[in-house]
């Protein structure tokens, strides 16, 4: 892979996550029943910062889950490499929650659906909201993010990598061209 | 779909042969996140949707049977069984027949238990599908030594530089040979201890002893296995006292071993043969819990064996 361009730099990340807590708050009309399911990896990292970002906004803390998708993944019957399976912890009942769902890029919505089927197998939210921090386009699946950080059209041959301060050292969004093999 | 860290296992659990102490590690990891599945109101995840599991039984087996079975279950796996009580075998048909027939009707993976030691590997190597073996002869239970080490973990952490005593009829027990094999890969001492009749002339991994206090002496845990009464009738014991006297788990014998040191059998147990009768249910034991995670493991298993299809 080799590396085309920078797309969002610590500020504008950060910013866009103020952004999405601020509108998080507006849709659900405050706290109330909120709470926060991140995605690993990256979507944890981000989950947590909006459940900072949300009780800085409002005072309150809102609680925060952690979801692997593997177990739930629509490709296991056919996949070459065996993905690792990670740990799931929901530590509150999803019953009558706003979920917000967190995950770094939106692509094809595989992962999306997958966590909706996650989610829902381990309670009944009232609702369930999708953030992401970038959509990229090219969705397979009727699905959209109701918070979106940035839109950034991408061809099929790109991967948009997201890094987090705590899982890569630094914030930043970098666009990366896949080498024809 | 967001790729994840991916890594390759062997398509096969015949014995710890293929197995490297970072596989093993790695299915044990999994096995724990299978417990928050087993948490869960519902316990099922749709993972292995269109595979089909075969549990094939040439010997008489309830609790790993329907280990397993449950594993493939609530991890949404098709699963068929055969069992050689109620089948051909009886009417003269080989291993090879009943597996080349069962092969036809589009199975996925095998869980294979028979008398004969070897016989998962000739299964292998007949059918090229993945196979787990779930006990043969006296030779391999994988599994059980999965469960066994994923509950030792649990209690004690890691295994490294513990000892773990064996004790009972360490001549036919697939249990203490999977043990001897896993537990030391894991960095653990294994001591094995019986009457002289019932042990083999070595045990690869552990040490052999017939004197029961140097075997507890100091042991970080204590597996006793079950003693099979018709042993007596092939002269291997002289007589069930004796043994029983000499032998006998207690709860004065297990002061031997380090305090709270955990307690292990892998069923199913003759009270106060093998051990003494409330041993089983006094804090210290974990036969429970050997049940409840062996499921967990069995689900781990499964995973690791059928998805991916490189090895």
């Amino acid at each position: 892979m080799t590396f085309k361009s920078r797309l969002l730099n610590e500020d504008e990340v950060r910013r866009a996550l103020t952004r999405i807590a601020h509108e998080v708050i507006e849709k659900n009309k405050g706290t109330h029943n909120l709470c926060f399911v991140g995605i690993h990896t990256r979507g944890i990292s981000l989950a947590r910062r909006l459940a900072d970002l949300v009780e800085k906004f409002e005072g309150k803390r809102v609680p925060m889950g952690i979801l692997d998708i593997t177990l739930y993944r629509d490709d296991l019957s056919e996949i070459g490499l065996q993905p690792k399976v990670r740990e799931t912890r929901i530590p509150f009942d999803l019953g009558g929650k706003a979920v917000v769902l967190v995950d770094d890029v939106l692509y094809t919505g595989r992962t999306a659906r997958a966590a909706l089927d996650a989610l829902i197998d381990q309670g009944r939210p009232s609702r369930i909201y999708l953030a992401v921090l970038v959509d990229r386009g090219h969705r397979e699946l009727p699905i959209r993010a109701d918070f979106v950080g940035k839109n950034l059209p991408t061809s099929r041959s790109e991967v948009v990598k997201v890094k987090t301060l705590e899982d890569d050292g630094e914030d930043a969004v970098e666009l990366w061209e896949v080498e024809a093999s | 779909m967001s790729q994840s860290a991916t890594q390759s296992f062997p398509k096969h659990l015949l014995d710890f042969r293929d197995w490297s102490r970072s596989q093993v590690e790695s299915l044990l990891e999994t096995a724990q996140m299978m417990q928050e599945v087993l948490a869960r109101p519902v316990k099922k995840v749709p993972a292995l949707t269109g595979f089909t599991v075969a549990t094939v039984f040439f010997e008489p087996s309830t609790r790993t049977r329907i280990s397993f079975e449950l594993a493939a279950r609530r991890m949404s796996a098709d699963v068929v069984s055969f069992s050689s009580t109620a089948s051909s075998t009886t009417k003269g048909e080989t291993y090879r027949d009943t597996l080349r027939t069962l092969d036809q009707m589009g199975i996925d993976a095998y869980i294979l238990r028979t008398d004969a030691a070897g016989v998962p590997h000739q299964a292998h190597s007949w059918l090229h599908k993945p196979v787990i073996n779930a006990g043969d002869g006296w030779r391999a239970h994988p599994t059980q030594a999965l469960l066994d080490a994923f509950t030792l973990r649990e209690k004690l952490g890691s295994l490294e530089g513990k000892k773990i005593a064996i004790v009972g009829d360490i001549l036919h027990s697939r249990v203490a040979r999977s043990n001897a094999e896993l537990l030391p890969m894991l960095g653990a001492t294994v001591v094995a201890c019986g009457p002289a009749t019932l042990l083999p002339s070595s045990l690869p991994g552990a040490t052999l002893t017939t004197r029961l206090k140097e075997a507890l002496c100091e042991a970080d845990a204590v597996m006793v296995l079950r003693l099979q009464r018709e042993r007596m009738d092939k002269g291997l014991l002289p007589s069930l006292p004796e043994y029983i006297a000499a032998y006998q788990v207690t709860r004065e014998r297990l002061g031997w071993a380090k305090p709270q040191a955990p307690l292990l059998h892998p069923g199913p147990m003759n009270r106060d043969v093998e051990l003494e009768g409330t041993l089983a249910d006094s804090p210290q034991s974990l036969v429970e819990r050997q049940v409840a995670n062996g499921q967990a493991v069995r689900m781990a298993v499964l995973y690791h064996v059928l998805v991916g299809k490189r090895s």
